[in-house]
């Protein structure tokens, strides 16, 4: 009896605790209504920057100052090197790929960009006018 | 005599009748096979550049102004359409024989139906292109700088009623399909389509 009565009291100071707990825990979501449509953010386009964006950092990979919506990467073609190849980076006045992308990872020099670096998206971003997330004051190195 | 001329102008008129129908339904059929549901009836067509088409420009853009398949791949006027109607016969053919009827042989066919369709455009000087897209309707000033700074030239060439030197279709290549494998090369190495082409790359240096 004496087992059954301190089993229940425990129980009971558990279920009390963890209630308490939950109080203070908070969705995601904050206290916005489980049957309302979630806030939809401000739609922001790519940005376009003649001349491009400083590097924030000495080996920074130079983030792309123009759209890419209609740009495609694929095991047949990347279009990125329409402009930014060795063949076509004069004619449109574009950027050529650095010299690193033509390395492979036994440290061969190629006549054509890598395979490891072959996925242009993966170190480069597009960029959009964003709010900071954080406050924050950083300024990249000059 | 009077038998006989009676007989004639009701015959001038069944053949009017007999014309009129002939007619429509000749153009009404051939109007029925430039629709996109024609076109896409086709899973050759429909699971591959059709697919990629939609995710281009030309399918969805801020204006809501849709360009679908026979817009660039059938001339609009009578004569050119014709033409390509019967050409189009050998598409049939191919469609029987199976050509491309998996997605591996379409790929492997890609860069000679691509190159098929450059020559054409390259050879009308974008026709179809300028259907929709002319010059003297095109404000530079709305364009991006790099964009006008490129048209600028071949405006002038339209206005001073210059040959051109190039043609729509020399820069804007794979803007509604994916681009064949090996493209780069295979256009500098066709006659037809690298022509005037060295020159763009040597006035862009200047």
């Amino acid at each position: 009896m004496k087992k059954i009565i301190m089993t229940f009291i425990t129980g009971l100071a558990l279920v009390t605790a963890s209630m308490s707990t939950m109080a203070e825990i908070q969705s995601l979501r904050g206290a916005h209504a489980l049957d309302k449509p979630s806030e939809t953010l401000d739609k922001r386009k790519q940005i376009k920057q003649k001349d491009g964006f400083e590097r924030s950092y000495k080996i920074q990979p130079p983030m792309i100052p123009h759209t890419t919506e209609k740009d495609r990467i694929s095991l047949k073609n990347n279009s990125c090197m329409k402009c930014h190849s060795e063949k076509n980076h004069e004619k449109e006045k574009a950027p050529r790929i650095g010299d690193s992308h033509y390395i492979d990872r036994d440290g061969n020099k190629l006549s054509d960009l890598s395979s490891r670096r072959y996925f242009c998206t993966q170190c480069h971003a597009t960029q959009v006018d964003a709010d900071q997330l954080v406050e924050n004051d950083f300024v990249g190195a000059k | 005599m009077g038998k006989l001329k009676k007989w004639c102008s009701s015959m001038v008129f069944v053949g009017i009748g007999v014309g009129v129908l002939l007619w429509g339904g000749f153009n009404w059929s051939l109007e029925l096979t430039n629709t996109v549901e024609f076109c896409i009836s086709c899973h050759e067509m429909e699971s591959t550049v059709y697919q990629e088409l939609q995710e281009t420009i030309h399918w969805s853009n801020r204006t809501g102004v849709r360009a679908t398949c026979p817009d660039c791949h059938v001339p609009k006027e009578w004569t050119h359409k014709v033409y390509r109607k019967i050409r189009a016969s050998n598409e049939l053919y191919h469609k029987f024989l199976g050509t491309i009827d998996t997605p591996e042989k379409f790929e492997d066919y890609r860069l000679t139906m691509a190159m098929n369709e450059w020559k054409r455009m390259k050879s009308t000087n974008s026709r179809e292109c300028r259907n929709c897209h002319d010059f003297a309707s095109m404000d530079l000033d709305k364009q991006d700088e790099r964009s006008a700074e490129r048209h600028d030239p071949h405006v002038w060439e339209v206005e001073d009623g210059i040959e051109p030197s190039l043609t729509c279709i020399d820069c804007h290549k794979g803007i509604a399909h994916s681009l064949p494998e090996g493209w780069e090369e295979a256009v500098d190495n066709d006659p037809l389509l690298s022509a005037g082409l060295e020159a763009l790359q040597e006035v862009e240096k200047e």
